[in-house]
């Protein structure tokens, strides 16, 4: 079955770079497809960031995104400008310390940003604290599969601190989504 | 051991380069494509190889010519403006038979148009850019691991015939992960030596001299102008301009069924898409979603030099569609070749034809 899992947030959270992990989960270790894509133009940091992936069990034919049942967002901005037309049967994933919007579709709190700085003592993580509840909430990738893909994504030093954020994502998403 | 990774199209396409033994790239950055000579300056010092961030695109292509003359494979990587600047050299890389490898993330045009965004704007002018007459060699790549394949198999293609190859991939392409596979080795098309005894620009039989590699013993004169196959300038006989100018046109077009790599769909369909690079895979995702509706499908991989034989395989045909990111560039080569209707399926702005336009696309035409 094709997903589309679409990511935003603002430049400098890691938007791309949980795209990217989440893709190659998908494609390196579930034995999967996928296809990662993001907005690719001018903006700063501090802008509004977009990263997709699709994720097939069969080869992926057309390449880009067009209407994601899976949505993570990490900014009120982000919701603004490619959240807020979510399908009414899509997923939302929202940190909720930073987002005041909700959206139509079922959605599920997380407050991954204000976790990753006073449990983890590092605002960096909270990208992967989200990809954590991602995936215990939708289980588009296998948890073996994203526990490699953030390993082998992130810098030489930081494994503990980021094996760590994913855990606390697993068991904030399935403490606070019921969906 | 193949390795699989999970990559970006531009640097799946330093992968290749890199597999072939390029050991020499000359460029200037320019989005949507730096990150290939990112790619390759890191990697090249570590495997003996030169990077070199030149002043400009003009002198990219020049170093790229001069290296390819002391026997390495080299090339340098580009986008719209830059590719503009690099045209006069190009016609030296063609008039001297350097083999090179030329690759153009392709960008919304005119001008510096849409630096972030996709287009295949510059077909045509990969082909009749450079003043004067001759042929060149185009690979168009829909898939990530197609920029690693089709980058190796351009600097075979240009070794082999002698003559600038280009990769004409796209942002979308250039910029998207997807899984590749890396082989240990890939195959490798060598130059053909010159041989004592011949002279260093006689095409012999197939129009294809051997190679005088600087430093390998022989005194070449390597020039842009009119020359013999002696390599002397030779600028007012008639003669001799009509023989060079035909061989090196000769040597690409009548190779064309060698170099010609294409994939057919429904060969007795009555409506074929012709395709190349990402428009492709729309065309793909169609096909898999209306299987009983025999719609047929050319999707090249090669562009250039033209493979007018593979439209005739659809001999039933009685439109084709051509869906591109310009105006119907390739639209207008096609038309040449057939007595159907040939109908552009123009997008511009930097997004991929999507499913549903070109269903209604072909509700429009059948």
């Amino acid at each position: 079955m094709r997903r589309e899992v679409r990511l935003s947030g603002f430049g400098g959270q890691g938007i791309i770079l949980s795209a990217v992990i989440l893709g190659r989960a998908a494609a390196l270790y579930d034995d999967k497809y996928a296809v990662q894509t993001q907005v690719y133009g001018p903006e700063a940091r501090g802008g509004a960031s977009m990263g997709q992936v699709i994720i097939d069990d069969q080869p992926i034919l057309y390449p880009e995104v067009t209407d994601p049942d899976i949505y993570v967002i990490m900014s009120q901005q982000g919701f603004e400008k490619y959240g807020v037309r979510a399908r009414e049967d899509a997923i939302m994933l929202i940190d909720s310390g930073l987002v005041h919007s909700r959206p139509r579709c079922r959605y599920c709190d997380i407050p991954a940003t204000e976790e990753a700085k006073s449990v983890l003592g590092r605002e960096i993580v909270a990208n992967i604290v989200m990809i954590g509840a991602l995936v215990a909430t939708t289980g588009v990738v296998s948890r073996t599969a994203i526990e490699k893909a953030v390993l082998d994504s992130v810098p030489k030093g930081t494994e503990e601190l980021n094996a760590k954020a994913l855990q606390r994502g697993f068991d904030l998403g399935k403490r606070a989504c019921n969906l | 051991m193949s390795r699989v990774e999970f990559m970006q199209g531009n640097t799946a396409c330093a992968e290749g380069a890199l597999a072939a033994g390029c050991r020499f790239f000359g460029g200037y950055p320019i989005t949507p494509s730096t990150e290939i000579a990112e790619h390759m300056a890191r990697a090249l010092p570590k495997r003996g190889g030169v990077f070199i961030s030149m002043e400009d695109e003009l002198g990219s292509i020049a170093a790229v010519i001069g290296a390819a003359w002391t026997g390495v494979r080299a090339m340098t990587a580009t986008s719209g403006p830059g590719f503009s600047l690099m045209m006069e050299n190009i016609g030296f890389a063609v008039m001297t038979e350097t083999p090179c490898v030329i690759v153009n993330i392709q960008r919304g045009g005119p001008s510096t148009g849409q630096p972030t965004r996709a287009a295949q704007g510059d077909m045509l002018q990969c082909r009749f850019g450079s003043h004067g007459d001759y042929s060149t060699i185009a690979l168009s790549p829909a898939s990530v691991q197609e920029m690693f394949d089709l980058t190796v198999k351009a600097f075979n293609l240009a070794d082999r015939y002698r003559v600038p190859a280009f990769v004409m991939a796209d942002e979308i392409v250039g910029h998207m992960r997807e899984r590749v596979t890396i082989p240990d080795a890939v195959e490798i098309v060598p130059r053909r030596k010159l041989e004592p005894g011949q002279l260093p620009f006689d095409g012999g039989e197939d129009g294809i001299p051997g190679f005088a590699q600087f430093g390998s013993g022989y005194a070449v004169h390597v020039t842009g102008l009119t020359h013999d196959e002696r390599g002397y300038p030779d600028t007012m006989d008639a003669e001799a301009h009509d023989r060079l100018v035909r061989r090196l046109i000769g040597k690409i077009e009548s190779a064309r069924f060698d170099i010609a790599d294409y994939e057919v769909e429904n060969p007795d369909a009555e409506t074929v898409f012709v395709t190349y690079g990402p428009p492709s895979r729309t065309v793909l995702q169609l096909l898999h979603d209306m299987p009983d509706e025999g719609i047929g499908h050319l999707r090249l991989r090669v562009v250039w030099p033209f493979p007018e034989f593979a439209l005739s395989v659809f001999a039933n045909a009685k439109v084709f569609l051509m869906p591109e990111l310009n105006m119907g560039q390739m639209a207008r080569e096609v038309q040449r070749h057939v007595d159907q209707p040939v109908i552009p399926i123009p997008k511009l702005g930097g997004d991929l034809h999507t499913p549903a336009e070109l269903k209604q696309a072909l509700e429009a035409y059948r």
